[in-house]
């Protein structure tokens, strides 16, 4: 795939995270993490188990709430509100573990994507995802569950595009799945963004897929960006090479 | 078999009463993992609210019953819902995110706050309501034996069916029933989703109320004496009930509060009046030896 499709530096991030420190208690999580992710651009995270990636994510969606520090969302300071108010503004995550209401079925599920969205539209959408993820079609009624790791995640991604967001926050959607599968779902991402213009925001620690996917990187240790750059020069960095991709280029 | 069909009405009645109050605990503890102990009060603050709303109308001169029951019913529920709404914004939300046990201590202390406050404010003396709807409907009778029931009867099992089956189809049909059931599965991931979950927290404990408070009227028709103190035993009984039927379990706290009603009311009509509670609570710890989680309950580890 080419990387040719780089955003412009000149216009202003879609999101923009600045200098955030992020605590769980006592414990510090986030240590200064600056991110900027532009309209239309796919932007990966990666870094090791524990590095902060999902917590960045979550501080970004305001739970835990930034501690220092400011998220700017299309102009707009969201650092200080309430979750569900950010969701609001065309944001949506597919979290870490997935998190399907296992005891509602796939289509409650959708449903629930679509909180926030008008109702007219929602017929829509359910036919625009189940385009994308036919098995979620088949698996409508039955319980989230009972889906198998890839169902769910072909779900949980589903769900975030309910609510029709501009920027999609993505959390390790290949975790424990078969490569074929993460390729199908890393397929899909790639068509969103070409053919939608959705802006990705995407953390893994399948770091070889992640880079090749994405426009641009940062690497992630221990609470701190250490590097950033686009997908190519990071993957050709021998740093990022040596920590996160040996053996991991399958 | 006619004494039997007796006892059985009866135990419908009471058993709609308690399955009514027992949602509401049910219902908040689905959602916030936490036994609202002064769930009882807002039942017992729900007939006062009734009973007050009668002596009103009575006052201004309304006295078609129809009229009456509806304005007292409407007015029930919107002042109990007032009142569990209060509770939760004042006791329980403050203390989220703290340890297990504070909002039951608060819990407990509210329930004890809100007792106290209507012997104050009403007074400790029980509060009579003459009978308002009489009479009633005679299904057998064989020399003597009667079995009956009254119009009273039919109306708290008639309003008691439309208003589950109403909320079971708002608890699994509509958005805010979906948004109720996400929040008791992942505050987290619904927050992710949009939903406001302190409104949908405190949209149950009104729902929960408002039931509540449809109950209290009608133990304020049925029995026609009220006091400060009612919202004790039958708080007991309905959390037995949502106990019984498996806590956080709808269709649960309904089969529960009917069991506990049946119970009760044959035990009385056979045994004897005085073990009544003892064999509700017994039948409670019999139940619980074998199904743990209730007889509609969902056991607590679940495969995610």
């Amino acid at each position: 795939m080419s990387n040719a499709a780089l955003a412009p530096s000149t216009a202003e991030p879609l999101l923009q995270v600045r200098g955030v420190h992020t605590f769980y208690g006592k414990i510090q999580a986030l240590r200064g993490v600056d991110v900027d992710v532009h309209a239309g651009e796919i932007v990966t995270l990666i870094g090791a188990n524990g590095a902060g990636k999902s917590t960045l994510m979550m501080t970004i969606c305001g739970n835990p709430r930034a501690r220092e520090g400011r998220v700017i969302y299309a102009g707009e300071d969201i650092t200080d509100l309430p979750t569900h108010t950010i969701m609001a503004k065309s944001i949506a995550q597919s979290p870490e573990g997935r998190r399907i209401f296992g005891r509602m079925t796939v289509l409650e599920n959708l449903q629930m994507g679509a909180t926030l969205q008008d109702e007219r539209h929602f017929d829509d959408d359910l036919r625009r995802v189940f385009t994308l993820f036919p098995r979620l079609k088949e698996r409508a009624t039955q319980r989230g569950g009972t889906l198998s790791g890839g169902e769910q995640q072909m779900l949980a991604i589903g769900r975030a595009l309910m609510s029709r967001p501009k920027l999609l926050l993505l959390d390790e959607p290949s975790l424990g799945l078969a490569p074929l599968i993460v390729k199908q779902i890393f397929d899909v991402i790639r068509e969103l963004n070409r053919n939608e213009g959705l802006t990705v925001f995407l953390v893994e620690q399948n770091a070889f897929h992640a880079l090749r996917l994405a426009h641009r990187g940062y690497v992630m240790v221990n609470g701190a960006i250490t590097m950033s750059g686009t997908g190519r020069e990071l993957l050709a960095r021998e740093e990022v090479r040596s920590a996160y991709l040996e053996g991991g280029a399958h | 078999m006619e004494y039997f069909l007796q006892q059985l009405i009866n135990g419908i009645t009471l058993g709609s009463i308690y399955g009514l109050i027992a949602i509401g605990y049910t219902m908040v503890y689905g959602i916030i993992g936490m036994i609202n102990f002064a769930h009882g009060e807002i039942f017992m603050i729900g007939s006062f609210i009734a009973l007050t709303a009668f002596l009103a109308l009575a006052a201004l001169g309304i006295t078609f019953l129809p009229l009456v029951l509806l304005i007292i019913l409407i007015v029930a529920m919107v002042f109990t819902a007032l009142w569990g709404w209060s509770i939760e914004r004042v006791a329980y939300r403050p203390l989220r995110g703290s340890f297990r046990l504070a909002p039951l201590i608060t819990a407990i202390g509210m329930s004890i706050f809100l007792q106290n406050f209507v012997q104050v404010t009403q007074g400790a003396r029980v509060k009579p309501l003459p009978p308002q709807v009489t009479g009633g409907i005679t299904l057998i009778d064989q020399g003597g034996t009667v079995v009956q029931i009254s119009y009273m009867q039919l109306i708290i099992i008639a309003t008691t069916t439309v208003l589950m089956i109403g909320f079971s189809f708002l608890i699994s049909r509509t958005s805010l029933g979906r948004q109720q059931r996400a929040c008791e599965q992942d505050q987290k991931m619904a927050s992710l989703l949009g939903v406001n979950v302190d409104r949908t927290i405190s949209l149950t404990f009104v729902m929960g109320a408002c039931l509540a408070a449809v109950a209290g009227l009608m133990y304020l028709l049925y029995y026609g004496v009220i006091d400060f103190y009612i919202g004790f035993l039958a708080g007991v009984k309905a959390f037995t009930a949502a106990v019984l039927g498996g806590i956080g379990s709808l269709p649960g706290a309904m089969l529960g509060g009917l069991a506990i009603g049946l119970i009760e009311t044959f035990w009385s009509g056979y045994f004897s009046v005085e073990y009544k509670d003892v064999a509700a609570f017994s039948i409670l710890v019999i139940v619980l030896i074998f199904m743990p989680s209730g007889l509609l309950g969902r056991p607590e580890v679940e495969k995610v």
